[in-house]
């Protein structure tokens, strides 16, 4: 079932791109050598911790340091007034009309979460700093809250910021409503739905969910008064945008500032934003001129990582009289937390509404959205970011569809998906997407679980008063957002490409530095695969580097599944001019026309000629030896490129999930777990199924324990491991694994990207599968996530009707 | 706050050390022995990520006082390795990618040990049963429970392997 791995070693340089080898990272993390950042020591090193809201929505009365500042071993206590700085966090995506207030380092007249930061403490040792941090005498008047995106846009809700007097409100717009979006055609849809011959009704709330890596957010912040340099160690999957974002927020030349990330614990999209704790952890080096570490308590990043999800959502289908889908309409209201994360804005609009098309061809869509600011820590992406969101939406409404109906949910989705031929499809909610044959994995799948032997059993089971369950999912995922020009239209604050530079040095080795910034994902492997692939160079003579603002020459990170699509694409781009300067120089020494030159395995040979040949190594040496290269070149060998996709990559596939249901106690037992995915072109596979197993764990947990819970005044309730059910070994059922591969059509490798596609799938495999269940209930819907309360309730309430 | 001088063998190294009252196991190895191999995950003994042997026994570190260690013998990840040469059970991890972003597996890593001297040859129930105690957010747990699998094989089979 699971696939082989073999050691880099025995493979050939020819095989090595798609071989699922080891991992290269493996023998420092196995071994308790790998360097978070939380291992790294310094001389003379302080700690600093915050001193935070408890409660999520108050007025600031008074903030009194002295108990704090006068314990031993406290070196400074500051509050916002003690820094002169701009101090605000910026937001890197704006929409038309959104609102953008304020959102300071550190509060000073309402704090606006439970966990938003009101004073820092820095003192000479961690535990010291933690008590005074609770010496710190907030005096906090309690305001009234709201966490739910629906309520706090009705009348009367308690407003979180309050717009200024110059701020122009169009009239009725509430004033927690941060934007109100749309996209796709509203008469087209409207008129779609009053010609239909069947129209189905979907209620759903997709949950706030909690990120969890493993690894707390952490920051050593170190500062050289003589150069003015601000080193900064943290826990970032993206050094480059930190840095670029920290520069404006503390107010320190980008080129002054050198964000490094070493190892990195698991991010899934909380270590993209930038948070007021780093830059506070940079403010008191510098200010301190000594080195300063922060790291979070697992309590605190589950009040300040930001949050993923919180949809609350009512959508519509219209069917015609053969079942075929003739329109979707969608609104939802979208949890932004108390102020906008770096991409907030993005997540439930662009990153959302176009996806909403699923695997379907659908002749009129429309979808508005209103993003609410509640008393909740900020929202943003989480893995996954929005597309899950769509994808549980129409996969949900897809299967309700089927049964009002009663057609068999295979069937539906088959009679509707967009055909082989229509790529690519242009969807009605501006996306156009690349590659796919959706048929292929549904076919793929089906057969995987025997579905027609399944009916079979489940009906047999039936009758023994045993509920066994199929749900199908047929997600989509975009990954790679791009062009930048495009992202740039849609309220993007920076492209989207990625950076990589590939240096080949004289002895023939080759260091690969790339802008995406991996922290669990094997990077290392695999970008070694790739140019070890491009240049015929052995594996182990290739380095990848990786997470460093002075080494690497620009990036943009590592999120959204682009590492692949648009990292590898660089580097193979890089690689690529590095052989065409190569091949030039070749040609030169072997006195042959470049037009007369192959390269093939390594090596430059005259075409026809084998024994006339020289490898990249030996032309790399002479290019740094510079003794006979062509007139007017420059020395040496290395490239840079800027890689800027063309199009978004949209990965897709078909997962299946069967139950089993006790209506009596209402527990659900995954029985089989079945992905079939296609992400395009596989460097390793074993690396793919990772990801695959990873994603799916995820969205198993938001399906079936998962759930960020507030109480009305905007207390987490689920503020510990031992309160939110982050999933442990016994709950994620043995994942099979099978893939498709349609390349993509429009990048080098044929890559589409893997990291969030399991978590896209996965809730709707699972509720679909229980709601299958069910059907003899007459249960169609249960709340995620789906605890065997909600289900033994819903089965009485279905039962009582 | 008291202080006590106390004297911990981790890895087979005697290490003397003077600590606070309060403080934690983990943070002695870490910030002051500098075995940084057992990460901090949850500090409340939920995630598995500090995990050590003290006796023989897998501890979560985070809640236990180093003075509670003193006297004791501490095992941690780092000294599982037989100089260059991997322990079969962190071979296996690699093998089988049974980790990603690796937080976890100094934990994961000690937790199998233990097991594996339990049980030598449990099931894949009876793997997830004995992990309940550590958490991974990346892998979803399968090539962890291979990874487990294989290591039961490779000390099952070559007795030579490691006997502790």
């Amino acid at each position: 079932m699971s696939i082989e791995t073999i050691e880099s070693g025995a493979v050939d340089a020819e095989e090595i791109l798609g071989s699922a080898i080891e991992r290269r990272e493996d023998p420092s993390l196995i071994t308790g050598r790998a360097e978070y950042t939380d291992d790294i020591q310094r001389p003379d090193m302080l700690h600093m911790a915050v001193v935070r809201s408890e409660y999520g929505h108050a007025r600031v009365e008074g903030i009194d340091t002295s108990q704090a500042e006068g314990r031993d071993g406290v070196v400074a206590v500051y509050t916002a007034e003690d820094f002169d700085v701009p101090g605000e966090l910026p937001v890197g995506w704006l929409l038309d009309g959104l609102r953008t207030p304020a959102h300071p380092l550190l509060a000073s007249e309402r704090v606006r979460y439970q966990g938003d930061a009101l004073a820092v403490v820095v003192a000479e040792d961690r535990y010291t700093a933690h008590d005074a941090a609770d010496a710190v005498e907030v005096e906090l008047e309690r305001l009234d809250a709201v966490t739910d995106p629906a309520a706090a846009i009705e009348d009367g809700a308690p407003v979180l910021h309050e717009a200024a007097d110059d701020e122009d409100l169009e009239p009725g717009r509430h004033e927690n409503a941060a934007f109100e979006w749309e996209i796709g055609d509203a008469e087209k849809t409207d008129a779609a739905f009053a010609d239909a011959d069947e129209t189905v009704e979907l209620e759903i709330e997709n949950q706030l969910l909690i990120p969890n890596a493993m690894e707390p957010r952490a920051t050593l912040a170190e500062y050289d008064a003589g150069t003015g340099d601000l080193r900064i160690n943290m826990t970032s999957q993206n050094p480059h945008v930190h840095r670029l974002l920290m520069s404006g927020v503390i107010d320190h030349p980008e080129h002054r500032l050198h964000v490094r990330a070493p190892e990195v614990g698991g991010g899934f999209g909380s270590k993209i934003h930038h948070y007021a704790d780093e830059a506070l952890c940079a403010l008191c080096a510098r200010d301190l001129e000594r080195p300063v570490k922060w790291v979070a308590s697992r309590t605190e990043t589950y009040q300040t990582d930001a949050l993923g999800r919180g949809h609350v959502t009512r959508g519509e289908m219209a069917l015609d009289e053969d079942g075929r889908i003739v329109g979707l309409r969608v609104d939802t209201k979208a949890n932004l937390g108390a102020y906008l994360s770096t991409f907030a804005p993005a997540i439930p609009t662009y990153l959302y509404g176009t996806l909403l098309s699923g695997q379907y061809d659908i002749p009129a869509i429309h979808c508005s959205v209103t993003g609410a600011f509640t008393n909740v820590p900020p929202v943003d992406a989480y893995r996954g970011a929005g597309r899950p969101e769509a994808s549980y939406l129409v996969e949900r409404i897809v299967t309700r569809a089927a049964r009002q109906i009663d057609m068999d949910p295979a069937e539906f989705r088959r009679l509707n998906f967009v055909d082989p031929e229509q790529f690519p499809y242009e969807t009605q909610v501006a996306v156009e997407y690349d590659s796919g044959d959706y048929e292929k994995t549904l076919d793929a799948a089906l057969e995987h679980v025997d579905y027609e032997g399944f009916r079979e059993r489940q009906q047999e089971a039936r009758e023994e008063g045993r509920y066994l369950g199929i749900g199908l999912s047929a997600y989509i995922e975009a990954c790679g957002l791009a062009p930048s020009e495009l992202a740039g239209q849609l309220g993007a604050q920076a492209g989207l490409w990625e950076s990589s530079l590939v240096r080949m040095q004289p002895s023939g080795t080759v260091t690969a530095y790339c802008g995406t910034s991996g922290h669990g994902q094997g990077h290392h492997t695999t970008y070694a695969q790739v140019i070890a692939n491009e240049l015929g160079v052995p594996y182990d003579d290739i380095e990848v580097v990786e997470g460093d603002t002075d080494e690497i020459p620009q990036g943009m990170g590592t999120y959204g599944s682009r590492s692949a699509a648009v990292g590898g694409s660089s580097l193979v781009t890089s690689a690529r001019k590095v052989v065409e300067k190569a091949k030039k120089i070749a040609a030169h020494q072997l006195e042959a026309d470049e037009a007369d030159l192959v390269f093939e395995g390594g090596e430059f040979h005259v075409e026809g000629a084998p024994g006339r040949g020289m490898t990249l190594q030996e032309v790399a040496g002479a290019a740094y030896l510079a003794h006979d290269i062509p007139d007017g070149m420059e020395p040496g060998l290395e490239a840079t490129s800027f890689y800027d996709p063309e199009n978004f990559t949209f990965p897709f596939g078909l997962h299946a999930a069967i139950v089993e249901v006790d209506p009596d106690s209402g527990e659900i037992e995954i029985e089989r777990y079945v992905a079939v995915d296609d992400v395009g072109e596989q460097i390793n596979p074993k690396i793919v199924e990772g990801q695959i197993h990873g994603g799916i764990a995820q969205g198993v947990g938001q399906a079936l324990y998962e759930g960020a819970e507030y109480d009305e005044n905007g207390t987490l309730v689920t503020g510990s491991m031992q309160d939110y059910a982050v999933p442990k070994a016994e709950h994620v059922p043995e994942i099979e694994t099978e893939s498709t591969v349609t390349p993509c059509p429009h990048n080098p490798l044929g890559v589409k990207g893997v990291g969030e596609a399991g978590t896209i799938a996965a809730p709707q495999a699972v509720v679909n599968a229980v709601t299958d269940a069910l059907e003899p209930f007459g249960v169609d819907d249960v709340e995620m996530p789906l605890t065997p309360e909600r289900v033994w309730r819903a089965v009485q309430a279905a039962e009582v009707n | 706050m008291a202080e006590h001088d106390i004297t911990i063998e981790v890895n087979g190294t005697e290490e003397e050390l003077t600590v606070d009252s309060r403080t934690l196991l983990v943070h002695a190895l870490r910030d002051e022995l500098g075995y940084t191999g057992p990460n901090i995950g949850c500090e409340s003994s939920l995630c598995g990520a500090c995990t050590v042997h003290v006796d023989g026994q897998a501890v979560k570190s985070c809640t236990m006082l180093a003075v509670q260690a003193d006297g004791a013998s501490v095992d941690t990840v780092e000294g599982l390795a037989d100089g260059e040469e991997l322990h079969p059970i962190q071979k296996s991890f690699q093998e089988e990618h049974g980790l990603q972003c690796g937080y976890c597996t100094p934990g994961m890593i000690m937790t199998t040990q233990q097991l594996l001297e339990d049980n030598p040859d449990p099931s894949r129930e009876e793997i997830r049963e004995a992990l309940e105690g550590n958490i991974c957010r990346c892998t979803g747990y399968q090539n962890i429970v291979n990874a487990v699998e294989t290591a039961a094989d490779k000390l099952n089979g070559g007795a030579r392997a490691e006997g502790d």
